[in-house]
């Protein structure tokens, strides 16, 4: 749900990025917030326990220049991964504009990938959201690793429409403005359905 | 759902900073700021150098969805206003026409129950301008209007990737 102010020609977006714990939310944002320069962006906020695992959300403002004279700022969100979070994950995606499902690429965190994307699908629902119409990314992060799940495979089992898909290694940033770029083009080619 | 939840138009947004001015002066407070449920900001006035609006937007926001969580786990409709005493300054939140929050920063120079009293006028007012709103983007969606002047509905391929030039 955009937020457009015609006074001060402003458009404001939410994106959160979604998936299992310990799969590289926080990461992918703290890449932006790393390679953003500093006036194109806000304070990153980190609700986050003692051992650095997300506890409620990761928070990141970015201000991405102007489209047709209006300004064009995303508001980033992590959620928090871990299963006993979901009454904050819920939270979260309420005004949702777009998501990147940040999934894991090891063998053994395919089931919690596969629990988290049906765990997604079913909040959006109770939100009043539908995955297969809303602005939608499938990041599969963790690619260096050795013990990797082939891309096809990661695909079978993940993709739940025609979503761009995109390989990354979060902790280097590859392919991480590229995730954020083709949910961000979605979410704006929305608005332009008005 | 494609549509966009929040419009503001010149006309509301002047007449709600207006009353967000009024309430800073009457309450006599350090900062009043107006927050979607969604943690984006609508509108600020006061000692806006000191604070970090955006960061405050989006944390109210979250605290007033944790609250409301809160509220209904026991049971409750919601809790309509927030507190937070700190050994300085103060946070005063509430919720404006069950859709927006209303934040008050202040310090010693203003009391609770001052602020109470000026929140509670000044909400009224707000929920008036926000039930205008409301209104005008129905009507406007209705006539097809809305479709007609949107600022994106000519935006091309070319004006998304020089977005991510850099």
């Amino acid at each position: 749900m955009t937020f457009i102010n015609y006074a001060s020609r402003e458009i404001n977006c939410k994106i959160v990025y979604y998936g299992p714990g310990l799969g590289g939310k926080t990461t992918n944002l703290q890449y932006v917030y790393d390679k953003t320069a500093p006036n194109a962006k806000g304070k990153m906020i980190s609700l986050a326990t003692e051992t650095d695992r997300t506890l409620f959300f990761d928070f990141l403002p970015l201000e991405l220049g102007s489209v047709r004279g209006f300004k064009t700022r995303f508001h980033l969100y992590t959620v928090p991964g871990q299963v006993f979070y979901d009454a904050s994950r819920k939270l979260i995606l309420k005004g949702v504009d777009g998501i990147i499902f940040v999934a894991d690429s090891q063998s053994e965190r395919m089931d919690a990938n596969i629990e988290s994307v049906n765990n997604l699908e079913q909040n959006l629902k109770l939100q009043g959201y539908d995955l297969m119409k809303i602005p939608y990314a499938l990041q599969l992060n963790k690619r260096d690793l050795s013990n990797v799940v082939s891309v096809e495979d990661m695909k079978k089992e993940l993709v739940r429409k025609g979503e761009p898909v995109l390989e990354a290694v979060a902790s280097t940033g590859t392919g991480v403005f590229d995730t954020l770029k083709a949910v961000a083009k979605q979410v704006l080619i929305e608005l332009k359905k008005g | 759902m494609t549509t966009p939840d929040m419009i503001m138009y010149e006309e509301e947004y002047q007449k709600i900073k207006a009353i967000i001015a009024r309430l800073r002066t009457e309450s006599n407070a350090k900062l009043v700021f107006l927050v979607d449920k969604n943690g984006q900001q609508i509108a600020a006035h006061g000692e806006l150098e000191n604070f970090d609006t955006t960061s405050l937007a989006s944390l109210t926001a979250g605290n007033v969805a944790a609250t409301d969580g809160l509220a209904k786990l026991i049971g409750e409709k919601e809790f309509s206003i927030l507190f937070h005493e700190g050994e300085r300054d103060n946070l005063h939140i509430s919720i404006v026409a069950q859709r927006v929050i209303l934040v008050v920063i202040f310090d010693n120079k203003s009391s609770l129950g001052l602020v109470r009293l000026r929140v509670k006028k000044a909400s009224l007012e707000l929920t008036e301008v926000f039930e205008k709103i409301v209104k005008k983007i129905n009507s406007e969606k209705e006539t097809g209007a809305l479709e007609m002047e949107s600022p994106f509905a000519e935006i091309t391929d070319d004006d998304i990737d020089s977005l991510f030039a850099h």
